[in-house]
């Protein structure tokens, strides 16, 4: 990967189209001499820079964050454009040069697992039109049809004349030829790049320390940031001593950076933040003093019997069947605040001057990035630009742009200067955007042969809409709060036929800033439905298997990657001595995801020996890095499973660091078996959906271990003796 | 005023004596794959070797380290990446986001200095750095493919 501050200082023009509209395909917008490859080698078309060495370039718009990203999108633009693989490296063009040209690379956003499934047409039409237009240069300066010319690893052959040439050589003619109309792509199964269990791109530097991430940047003349907003939510500076601390090593400058953070700017950052440490702050705590987890908790148990509510899967009469039922089981779920608890905490770094604001910052959302650095600087958002790093994790925090804000007014201070601001683990932990609280109340109908004839599932709790995408909202409601519940969204609908149900949302949204968490409210959802279906099936008298079966009859695609879990960890046959099994399914971020645990629990201790789990993304474009993300969310869920829970006390979350934020470590760590199973057709998200189907899967195991339902996570606030 | 041995160089650094060891390799020594994670010694991602000893340096103030005491960072693990533990790592393609394995490398490059041949409980009970990427099941499978010499090119 190019390292950004080496580009840093071209301008470009801002072209009349600059609407953040529709994506527009790279190859109708053909700009000589806009190239961004750092020695400055012609581009054939936005996605394919081949350089006269035989380097290929390949553009990557979305971030690595560490789920392979751009080693998927690399690979399906090579697999079109029929390159040398161990020839591609890649880079990141920026946002500003996205907007000066009509967003000819669409959207940067890198959240919902939708790197690849919402871009996959578009690159590898890029990497086909550039392969057209590399033979097309080549068949004209050999007089022959262009339809008569092949190629292999970027070398084009004219058989029937026996000449050959090699993209490197043509590609500057290449890029001055006209881009063809249209491009028909190759179909999956004839992928010998995409579709490959190759290795990452990105692995080499990060081994030895010589990848840069957004903490390490390092600019001539560059000051260090340090800050502490107000702990309390909704709170504000009243009142601080720069006096105090302006005499501390190191130390330039006390800003106040709005209405509610203090920066403490020196040379070093380790001074800057011991400064901050030493800074008398008096806040204004404001009005949320008295918020606990128990008013919280509350005010959610409030709304599980609201009679408002916003309804999001209705079919038959839940209310009237559960009322003449046989029998009837309910049950309360809760799942706590979360942080994301990213290793690399959050940083960004800003050039400001009266005329030019640059930000260089790892991003979920690069041109978000620069939104909020044109608001924050004051600037026309042309005379702005942000260079995206390399992100020391992600996990939908680094979609939030409030640092980016921050370190632009604490630059503006500093004309002509950089200055680098990083977030302390703490500032981390206490600024979050927390995976938000819910409690769901399942209850289900029963009839006497023990067949589910009604289910009714409330969810009480916090919108994530309502606080960060208000504009998403439908009439008052959060479509997303039902994640992996609905009637037939292609991003993830329920797996089970219900005779009558109902699924509603009681929306209360305590004063605590939620965001997007990895896996979003398809986590909670996950636990909630199927562990509430094991309880059935267990009220039933009924194998946990055997009854999800018998609802999804009309759901072949969920039920193909249940029995794929199932079979592989032997669910027919007796668990071995002391172990016991749980299993889940679910469907989210457009794929359909299985889990199979198996568990033993020994004098009241956990142990969680072997997870298997099922993913059918449609297409797997790298095998290899599908499991990579399978592994990584099991550790995301389960951490959150077993451990994770930010409290609130006073208004504030109490948890500051990762003495009191428990996550997993190595040795809670399963064997995780992966089965990819992609049934082609439709294009799903590998990073996310998975990490939904751990718990549930280990919850139902532990049930199956100790008679015990743990419904309030995390595991850790629980006796399993 | 400190003075260290940073991979193998000897150097006086002007900072306040009370400095962690991290910021001082961050900030005067430049040396920025040492990672900052939580700075009280629970996530690992600091961990460089003094006298070949895996320790979280960001708890550990400059004071506390003799001249000639050998400090060794991610950077001086090998000249080219070469050391068996980034030669497993590369193999095996290890890393998601990577912030975590700087650390993650060096306490693995300790603990099979002083144990050849680590069992899982070992790994377990010696590999206590946080990654939240997940690589958990990769870091056992490189430090033992490390210490048995079996890592290969992935190409």
């Amino acid at each position: 990967m190019t390292i950004v501050q080496s580009v840093s200082r071209r301008n470009f023009l801002v072209g009349s189209a600059a609407a953040l509209g529709g994506l527009s395909l790279g190859f109708h917008l053909p700009l000589p001499g806009k190239a961004l490859a750092a020695d400055a080698a012609p581009e054939i078309n936005a996605w394919v820079v081949v350089k006269p060495d035989e380097t290929v370039v390949i553009r990557i718009a979305r971030s690595e964050m560490g789920q392979g990203t751009l080693t998927g999108l690399a690979q399906l633009v090579a697999e079109e454009l029929d390159c040398d693989w161990a020839r591609v490296t890649t880079e990141y063009p920026t946002p500003g040069e996205n907007l000066a040209r009509s967003r000819v690379w669409g959207n940067f956003s890198t959240g919902g697992s939708r790197g690849i499934r919402e871009s996959h047409d578009y690159v590898r039409q890029g990497g086909a039109a550039a392969r057209q237009m590399l033979i097309a240069a080549a068949a004209a300066d050999w007089g022959v049809p262009a339809g008569e010319c092949t190629t292999d690893k970027g070398t084009i052959t004219h058989a029937a004349s026996g000449r050959s040439t090699t993209y490197g050589k043509v590609a500057d003619a290449a890029g001055r030829m006209t881009p063809p109309a249209e491009v028909t792509l190759k179909d999956p199964k004839d992928w010998t790049i995409a579709g490959q269990p190759l290795p990452r791109l990105d692995t080499a530097d990060k081994l030895t320390g010589k990848q840069i991430y957004g903490t390490d940047l390092q600019l001539d003349g560059m000051l260090n940031a340090a800050i502490k907003a107000c702990p309390v939510f909704g709170g504000k500076v009243q009142s601080f001593d720069a006096a105090a601390v302006a005499d501390m090593p190191g130390v330039r400058k006390v800003v106040q950076v709005g209405e509610t953070a203090l920066a403490v700017v020196a040379d070093t950052w380790w001074r800057a933040k011991t400064a901050l440490d030493a800074l008398p702050i008096v806040w204004d705590e404001g009005p949320n003093t008295g918020v606990t987890s128990a008013t919280i908790a509350a005010m959610l148990e409030e709304g599980l019997d609201a009679d408002e509510a916003f309804i999001g899967h209705q079919r038959g009469n839940a209310r009237e069947a559960l009322a003449g039922a046989a029998r009837m089981v309910s049950a309360v779920y809760g799942f706590p605040y979360q942080n994301h608890a990213t290793m690399e905490p959050m940083n960004a770094t800003a050039l400001y001057t009266p005329e030019k604001c640059e930000v260089w910052v790892p991003t979920q959302n690069g041109e978000a990035s620069l939104a909020a650095a044109a608001e924050a600087s004051g600037l026309p958002v042309n005379q702005c630009e942000v260079y995206k790093i390399h992100l020391g994790g992600g996990f939908g925090r680094r979609g939030m742009q409030d640092y980016v804000t921050q370190v632009v007014h604490i630059a503006k201070e500093f004309p002509g200067t950089p200055v680098k601001l990083i977030w302390s683990r703490e500032e981390d932990m206490l600024q979050g955007r927390y995976h938000p609280v819910t409690q769901g109340r399942l209850t289900g109908a029963l009839d006497a042969d023990g067949n589910l004839t009604a289910l009714h599932m409330r969810i009480s709790g916090q919108s994530i809409l309502a606080a960060v995408m208000p504009q998403r909202m439908q009439d008052g409601m959060d479509p997303l709060i039902f994640q992996g519940l609905t009637v037939d969204s292609p991003e993830g609908h329920l797996g089970y036929t219900i005779p009558n149900l109902l699924i509603d949302h009681a929306m209360r949204n305590p004063p605590v800033p939620p965001g997007f968490w990895r896996g979003v409210n398809l986590n909670q959802n996950a636990i909630y439905l199927e562990c509430f279906l094991d309880e059935l099936a267990h009220a039933a008298g009924q194998d946990p298997l055997a009854f999800r079966r018998k609802l999804m009859a009309n759901h072949p695609k969920h039920l193909a990657v249940l029995n794929a879990v199932a079979e592989r960890i032997g669910w027919d046959e007796p668990a071995p001595e002391g172990r016991h099994r749980g299993l889940a399914q679910i469907m989210g971020f457009g794929s359909y995801v299985a889990a199979a645990a198996e568990v033993s629990v020994t004098d009241g201790r956990l142990r969680i020996h072997r997870i298997v789990a099922a993913t059918d993304p449609g297409h797997a474009v790298n095998p290899a890095q599908i499991e990579r993300q399978v592994e990584g969310s099991f550790v995301y869920g389960l951490s959150a499973c077993l451990y994770g829970e930010c409290t609130v006390n006073g208004g504030r979350i109490e948890q500051e660091n990762f003495d009191t934020y428990e996550v997993m470590r190595m040795a809670d760590m399963p064997a995780v078996e992966t089965i990819v199973m992609p049934s082609g057709g439709f294009w799903g998200g590998v990073g996310e959906p998975t990490i939904a189907v751990a718990a549930p899967a280990v919850l139902n195991a532990i049930f199956a271990a100790t008679g015990k339902r743990i419904r309030q996570l995390p595991l850790k606030n629980h006796s399993l003796v | 005023m400190a003075r260290l041995t940073i991979n193998g160089t000897q150097r006086d650094i002007d900072v306040e004596p009370d400095t962690p060891l991290l910021w001082v390799l961050r900030e005067q020594a430049g040396l920025t794959g040492t990672k900052y994670g939580c700075g009280v010694a629970q996530c690992g991602a600091c961990t460089v070797h003094i006298d070949g000893v895996a320790t979280r340096s960001c708890v550990m103030p400059v004071s506390a380290i003799e001249p000639e005491q050998q400090i060794v960072t991610i950077e001086g693990l090998s000249p080219d990446g070469s050391h068996p533990v980034q030669k497993a790592w590369l193999a095996l393609d290890v890393p998601q986001c990577g912030y975590c394995q700087a650390g993650m490398i060096m306490a693995a490059a300790s603990l099979i200095a002083q144990n050849p041949s680590p069992t899982d409980a070992d790994i377990d009970a010696e590999i206590t750095n946080i990654c939240r990427c997940g690589t958990y099941n990769r870091v056992r499978a490189a430090i033992k493919a490390a210490a048995d010499g079996s890592a290969t090119s992935n190409g």
